[in-house]
């Protein structure tokens, strides 16, 4: 499974989307541009944290394209995540082992740490991995049942896809006009 | 009334709807004070992890604060530009003031010399609150950040409470 085949199944999902800078975000972008889409910029890190504030904020799904170099920089979110556990948050990590949008140098991910015990180790109740597509969909499909926290194991690269043509202020405008419109 | 409940008064006041915060032993009345009230308070991690949650909860219109030690605004710096600022999305950074002259704890003081600079590296204006008087200034502070949709911070000086470090 590549990255993009994650991200396609999410974007076929009702809800919005919180996407990790770099890569994740342009593939999202390639995939389906829409309003309800957040692309990160910057902040490398904070896609769950964004998530989290968004699901604990209003009550549509939200879903987070998180990669495993980013939640391993606040890798503290996952334990305030299992406390707050919005049942409307859905964390997809993109386990590739490999900073996709630096030159694929890897992650510590690469040794012997695995992603999903440490989700559970945090609280989070419901934790599913996903090592194909069908199993993605499944996990994706049990999403209504409350927090839900997803390690999908994909292969490393990144898909030939452009840049994002929004500027911030019209990703921002643009998903908060969409949330506003209910 | 204590100055604790002054603070958290303007906040509820100016409508904030979620507070971030890392503890200060300074700001424990606050915390519980807020905890009473009808704010809500999401403790974090880390102060850029607040950083992070309080954008997800302004991009559904919420107005948010981080509460924090200004040792914590060294840990938010990126996430402050390159997140909330560069969306423009509003966010109210409230913060003890460590480090000044009375200080017994000689690792606060680099930082809390620095954090006035950072500040204004960053763009951010910021209000240094000192006396019950200057806590009107607070309020207004709030107000101006979710009017304008854009970044303010408030220093709140130890001396606010008398027999503090």
């Amino acid at each position: 499974m590549q990255r993009i085949d994650i991200i396609r199944r999410v974007a076929e999902r009702d809800g919005l989307i919180i996407a990790n800078i770099g890569f994740p975000a342009r593939e999202l972008f390639s995939v389906q541009d829409r309003p309800g889409n957040f692309y990160m910029l910057g902040s490398m890190g904070l896609a769950s944290s964004i998530g989290l504030g968004l699901a604990l904020s209003q009550a549509r799904p939200v879903y987070v394209i998180e990669g495993d170099g980013a939640l391993l920089m606040n890798l503290g979110s996952l334990a305030t995540i299992a406390r707050e556990a919005p049942p409307n948050l859905c964390l997809v990590i993109v386990d590739n082992r490999v900073y996709g949008s630096t030159g694929n140098p890897p992650t510590a991910r690469a040794g012997a740490t695995d992603l999903a015990a440490l989700a559970r180790a945090a609280g989070c109740a419901r934790v599913l991995e996903a090592e194909d597509e069908q199993q993605l969909q499944t996990a994706l499909e049990g999403f209504s049942a409350g927090l839900t926290v997803i390690v999908a194991h994909a292969e490393p690269g990144n898909a030939d896809v452009t840049i994002i043509e929004l500027s911030p202020l019209e990703i921002k405008n643009r998903f908060m006009q969409h949330l506003q419109a209910g | 009334m204590t100055i604790d409940r002054q603070i958290v008064d303007s906040i509820e006041r100016a409508g904030v709807d979620l507070v971030c915060s890392v503890p200060c032993n300074l700001l424990g009345a606050v915390m519980q004070l807020l905890d009473a009230g009808r704010v809500r308070h999401v403790p974090v991690t880390r102060e850029e992890e607040g950083v992070g949650i309080a954008a997800g909860a302004a991009l559904a219109g919420r107005r948010t604060l981080l509460l924090m030690q200004n040792s914590g605004l060294g840990n938010c710096v990126n996430a402050l530009a390159s997140l909330t600022g560069l969306y423009e999305l509003p966010l109210f950074l409230l913060m003890s003031h460590r480090g000044g002259e009375r200080e017994r704890i000689l690792a606060q003081k680099p930082m809390g010399q620095a954090a006035p600079r950072v500040l204004d590296a960053l763009g951010i204006p910021y209000d240094v609150i000192a006396t019950l008087n200057d806590c009107i200034r607070l309020e207004e502070a709030l107000r101006a950040t979710y009017a304008e949709s854009r970044m303010r911070a408030a220093f709140l000086q130890p001396e606010l409470w008398s027999c503090s470090a």
